[in-house]
């Protein structure tokens, strides 16, 4: 039988510590909302996505009240809607259209965010694929709560350079459509490497063409928690640091996959996976950086930090692994800069600049992600920060993303504010030498040899 | 069995084991185990309860048992067995 002091424990976790359930993801097909005109696609979606999620908000509280765990979001994810508005849309304005249909229908059932607006292109665009891309400044800034993810490399395909470069110039256009609140269109804008079919976090996720009708996918938090547990391993060697690591992510993940099968039975959708992620939010106490200090490192950014998240991104899957009976989407530990305490400290003190956070994103989850730049960074260069992430997904095999925002009338001293969950950030510098005619030579890189690893 | 776990957090005072069982017995919730303790400093309590045969929704008892701790002056939790178990059990 339970006893008090576990009890308490999990409690504590909760009100002290801030474990949450940071988001229930319904993920739903669109694939049979195609039709022959924009305005039967858009009413198609409307139906699908308010009769499918229409309960989703008000399950996820009644969990919530049930178990006494904060859900923090609910989310849906949708397939990618160059693919649903392929056959019917004949300009980006049409696709714009669909942007509007989405947000209205996440409006309507109550979810904060919905992702998908989203195209697939590692290997080459197809003319949809463009036009959905090049809408998005005027996607982005007209809706609230639409989340827009584009793939440009796979480590099977390669790097879709011409995707690359096109991508810079959209970002900074997104940024100066939105340039009246510190460019946070771009908030909602991922460009990937390996974009995982199954992701339950935003901006990223979106429902992968290989899944069913609809599922649940849950990601889980708990940083804090991660963080109160390691005070007990101060000046303890790595073995006992590892083990208290894995045994709070073995905790954490049970709750999310709870809460995931709960939610799975009472919506009658079957479960996906369970996103074994430790996210930041920009409160103090629920902070990736301070798990990081925490393992020794006067402040992130020093010397060790590769090798420090490196073993906490392994201990969270080794601990989370076995908690849950199926682990996808991104599980890693998250390092978004304008979402977590430390990382905006590091940031603004200097310690932590982007050549670093590059490192670390060869070792965890995701990328070069929520990072402030200067509004006048050229859109070759932001072309230049996604090819590098997107090589270094695509050689090591893993998921790399770049969520950059060029901040429109801002530099480097001066400091971004995104509100909510998204935090606010410093402007970082970035390196400006020219890769222009590097990014612009068109095509696309070919991919990686498999052996002779070096 | 339909299990679920009461906590009550805060200053110990006369009769608030005797309040939450007044709640309890009200609506047909039987009691199956209890034990407290005092850590950092504040009074704990734990209650093991059956609620299968509970005269009204969950919800409704995680709402009215807050609202009884906020007129003792103490924190109520009620909260369904499995999250506990999950966690702390493999």
């Amino acid at each position: 039988m339970l006893n008090i002091m576990e009890v308490h424990e999990t409690n504590k976790m909760i009100e002290q510590e801030k474990l949450d359930v940071r988001t229930i993801t319904m993920g739903i097909s669109l694939l049979d909302c195609a039709a022959d005109t924009v305005d039967e696609v858009c009413d198609n979606i409307y139906r699908k996505i308010t009769t499918y999620a229409k309960d989703l908000v008000s399950t996820g509280e009644a969990i919530e009240r049930d178990y006494g765990i904060p859900i923090v979001n609910k989310r849906i994810t949708v397939t990618p809607i160059s693919l649903v508005g392929a056959s019917a849309c004949k300009s980006s304005e049409d696709f714009v259209r669909i942007a509007h249909a989405l947000d209205k229908a996440a409006k309507t059932v109550g979810v904060d965010l919905i992702g998908g607006y989203s195209a697939l292109v590692s290997k080459s665009m197809t003319p949809a694929e463009e036009m959905l891309i090049r809408s998005l400044p005027q996607a982005l800034s007209e809706t609230d709560i639409v989340c827009s993810s584009v793939n440009v490399g796979s480590t099977k395909t390669g790097i879709d350079m011409n995707a690359v470069y096109l991508l810079g110039h959209i970002v900074k256009d997104v940024a100066y459509a939105t340039r009246e609140t510190d460019s946070d269109g771009c908030t909602k804008l991922v460009v990937f490497c390996n974009a995982p079919d199954d992701n339950p976090f935003m901006a990223g996720g979106f429902h992968g063409v290989t899944e069913g009708d609809a599922v649940i996918n849950v990601g889980v938090s708990g940083p804090g928690v991660v963080s109160r547990a390691l005070d007990e391993a101060k000046g303890k060697d790595f073995e006992f640091l590892c083990e208290t690591i894995k045994r709070t992510a073995f905790k954490i993940t049970r709750v999310g996959q709870l809460v995931a099968q709960e939610a799975s039975r009472r919506l009658g959708i079957p479960f996906g996976i369970i996103d074994l992620s430790l996210a930041p939010t920009a409160a103090a106490g629920d902070s990736v950086g301070e798990v990081l200090e925490k393992c020794g490192l006067e402040q992130v950014g020093a010397p060790g930090t590769t090798a420090a998240l490196a073993m906490l991104n392994d201990q969270v899957k080794k601990g989370g692994i076995m908690a849950s009976s199926y682990v996808g989407g991104l599980s890693g530990a998250f390092i978004p800069v304008s979402e977590d305490k430390n990382m905006i400290d590091a940031a603004a003190s200097g310690c932590l600049r982007i050549e670093k956070l590059e490192a670390m994103t060869c070792v965890c989850s995701v990328g070069l992600d929520m990072i402030a730049i200067p509004g006048d960074t050229t859109p070759s260069t932001i072309s230049g920060l996604i090819a590098d992430e997107a090589a270094i997904g695509m050689v090591n095999q893993k998921t790399t993303a770049v969520r950059v925002i060029p901040v429109i009338g801002k530099g480097v001293g001066e400091s971004a504010e995104f509100g909510g969950l998204m935090g606010y950030a410093p402007i970082m510098p970035v390196n400006t030498a020219s890769c222009e005619a590097f990014v612009s030579r068109g095509g696309r890189i070919p991919a990686p040899i498999h052996s002779f690893k070096n | 069995m339909n299990k679920a776990i009461i906590t009550v957090v805060g200053q110990d005072t006369v009769g608030i084991i005797a309040r939450v069982c007044t709640y309890l017995s009200g609506h047909h919730v039987n009691v199956l185990d209890i034990s407290q303790t005092i850590i950092d400093g504040f009074f704990n309590m734990m209650m093991i309860v059956d609620y299968s045969n509970a005269d009204n929704e969950f919800g409704t008892m995680v709402n009215d048992l807050d609202k009884l701790g906020e007129e003792i002056g103490v924190r109520i939790r009620c909260q369904r067995e499995e999250i506990f178990t999950k966690m702390h059990r493999v």
